[in-house]
């Protein structure tokens, strides 16, 4: 296997800690990002996904556990010059590309943004050429430089929000929902991009979404969340072919497929927590299935599942 | 069948700064009893002033219908007065909106909303309106109705806010039931869960539905027939089976093609359909796709295509299927897809304007 570029060990995000109305967003999660792949993460609205995403680069503070990024912490405490490394590797891109973008920026300025932060460019010359290719890069052109986020639609403002992410040369970005927000003619378009640059950069990816056929064609592993835990993770055609955990299922067989004689017979699953019915003294955590598909589940259901796997 | 609803040439525009937006331009369909038309498009296409103009809730001005007819039950609705309206909305047509956090009235209990309908269109009084209303949510599968009825929308998640929008929508059991992307806002669990719930309630209502969405697969999962909207026209429509296995414009195909299906591999990049959708205040001469489509003609960009006939239910708007037109092979993505149709027609033939 590759080289792992991120490890996510028992990662916790609560809100509110100690008060009544305390959120476990996301509680206990383990899990590596190598090199060069792309993982998606899918769940429902409110299982944390998004939380994870932000908690990874640090916009929170995680409440416990720890994520390493080329095995150094990227939580705890920081000096500004420590701070300033990490954010240069790891970069987002947002979901709404129409609050993402400062309206009273113009596009060269919201991409050189981190440019000049980081000081990577020695004269104003040199920053705006850089602009300028990052421009090309993602498909829109020099003459785009001076004008304001209003002017473009939503599909290029995302492609203006990939150029900012690229503009400090990250290795890892973190996707969240990228292309929810745009039509579907046009998040081909993003998608086909975000693949492109991959290729040529070589990028790693944590793409979030909740639109699972485009998380699978983008994807080359797959991680369901579901209340703050991750409860299934596996390449993204096993986890298609052979889905373990119920959730999992429940959620597959929940998206409806553009072929109308499939949805004439489509048997919608649903979920129930209470299948599993565990034992107050039974240990739950990501076991293997089957190499390198994991699932959030007892002991004793590792057989079941381990018997009920299809080869 | 009989027919709910008959749209005839219909042409909206609007009144901006930037020049007049012909945001619908020349659209026609029909809708039979307890049917499910689905509508796709981008946004811009059209697809949701299509649909609230046969409502009347365009604003007007700047909107302003500028051509057609929409007859209704055989009744013209387009020179009624905002009075006589009232009369329609809630009672014979009724909406579902996208957004269910935003289209409740958040100072008023969820019960007294729907109340709101049954006590002007059904003559109802409170506490029978009430008793209904409780029925009501029971009816959109919410638990214990008794005690949601008095609270208020913030008290619901966001799939029960749009039950509840359903129960408002068929409170007066309306003919026609216009829902704008409805499930849009939604997650797939709760997608599946409303879609189902709406089938199931208009096989007992016999209602007919009009289903704006831009999601192919909720349309495989819920239309019986499918238009699809680009710049303001409608440029294919047929059955549901006509549209995903046999589609003609190029437009459709390039829909189906973007959309990566969980069958496929992953090395072959989507076919993403180029560039973005035209200006409507200056729509283009010819074709208004012919500068995204790649299987465009030279005359696409001088004269606008008459809409062919494909089968009796199918139509398609463009000059491919013209006699004299080259033989062309849609995306690989579509050809799988493609099944030879009994209904159709030996060849496809042009429709005569004005019908």
């Amino acid at each position: 296997m590759a080289e792992k570029l991120l490890q996510i060990k028992n990662l916790k995000q609560h809100f509110n800690v100690g008060k009544p109305n305390m959120v476990k967003a996301v509680d206990g999660i383990t899990f590596d990002i190598y090199k060069g792949e792309t993982l998606g993460l899918v769940g429902e609205s409110g299982c944390g996904k998004s939380t994870t995403g932000r908690t990874i680069i640090r916009l929170y503070d995680a409440t416990d556990g720890e994520v390493l990024f080329e095995n150094e912490n990227v939580h705890g405490k920081k000096s500004a010059k420590e701070l300033k490394k990490f954010n240069r590797k790891m970069q987002m891109i947002f979901q709404d590309p129409y609050a993402s973008l400062n309206p009273r920026m113009t596009v060269a300025d919201i991409i050189a943004e981190g440019i000049d932060i980081h000081g990577l460019a020695s004269s104003k010359k040199e920053r705006m050429e850089k602009v300028y290719e990052l421009l090309e890069t993602v498909g829109l052109n020099k003459e785009h430089a001076n004008r304001y986020p209003h002017e473009f639609s939503g599909g290029q403002r995302q492609r203006i929000g990939i150029a900012r992410a690229l503009a400090v040369d990250p290795e890892f970005i973190i996707a969240d929902e990228p292309i929810s927000a745009l039509d579907v003619s046009i998040q081909a378009q993003v998608v086909n991009l975000m693949k492109k640059l991959q290729r040529e950069k070589g990028l790693t990816y944590l793409f979030i979404a909740h639109d699972l056929s485009m998380v699978k064609y983008i994807s080359d592993r797959i991680g369901v969340m579901y209340f703050g835990k991750l409860v299934e993770l596996a390449s993204a055609e096993d986890l298609y072919n052979n889905p373990i955990h119920p959730y999992t299922q429940s959620l597959l067989s929940a998206i409806p497929l553009p072929d109308p004689e499939s949805e004439r017979t489509r048997k919608r699953k649903s979920y129930d927590p209470a299948v599993h019915n565990y034992a107050s003294d039974e240990k739950i955590e990501m076991r293997e299935v089957a190499p390198g598909h994991y699932v959030y589940c007892s002991e004793k259901e590792l057989k079941q599942y381990q018997a009920q796997y299809k080869h | 069948m009989e027919k709910i609803l008959e749209v005839k040439d219909l042409k909206v525009s609007f009144q901006t700064y930037g020049g007049q937006v012909q945001a619908v331009r020349g659209v026609s369909f029909d809708l039979h009893k307890g049917e499910t038309l689905a509508i796709v498009g981008e946004s811009g296409s059209g697809k949701s002033v299509t649909s609230q103009t046969i409502m009347k809730l365009i604003p007007m001005p700047p909107g302003q219908i500028t051509g057609g007819q929409i007859l209704f039950n055989g009744d013209d609705i387009v020179p009624k007065s905002e009075k006589e309206m009232e009369n329609i909305r809630g009672k014979e047509i009724s909406m579902i909106f996208q957004d269910p956090m935003t289209s409740l009235n958040p100072t008023m209990r969820v019960g007294t909303q729907i109340m709101e309908v049954l006590i002007k269109h059904q003559n109802m009084s409170k506490q029978e309106a009430k008793k209904r209303a409780t029925e009501l949510l029971r009816l959109v599968g919410i638990p214990m109705p008794e005690k949601r009825v008095v609270q208020y929308p913030h008290e619901f998640s966001g799939g029960m806010r749009q039950r509840a929008m359903i129960a408002i929508a068929l409170a007066a059991s309306p003919k026609l039931l216009i829902a704008d992307e409805p499930t849009t806002a939604l997650d797939v669990t709760i997608q599946a869960q409303i879609l189902d719930l709406m089938k199931e309630l208009q096989n007992k209502m016999d209602t007919s539905i009009i289903f704006i969405t831009h999601d192919l697969g909720v349309v495989a999962n819920v239309a019986d027939r499918v238009a699809v909207m680009y710049a303001g026209q409608i440029v294919e429509m047929g059955t549901v089976d006509e549209i995903f296995y046999d589609p003609r414009h190029p437009y459709t195909w390039g829909l189906l093609a973007s959309m990566p299906s969980l069958e496929n591999d992953n090395d072959a990049e989507l076919a993403a359909i180029p560039g973005t959708p035209p200006d409507l205040t200056n729509p283009p001469k010819g074709d208004a796709f012919a500068a995204r489509n790649q299987y465009a003609l030279a005359i696409d960009f001088e004269e606008e295509p008459p809409m062919f006939q494909i089968s009796e239910t199918h139509f398609a708007k463009t000059w491919l299927l013209h006699p004299d037109a080259p033989q062309v092979n849609p995306p690989e993505s579509v050809m799988k897809r493609i099944r030879k149709l009994s209904s159709n027609f030996e060849k496809p033939v042009l429709v005569k304007e004005g019908k």
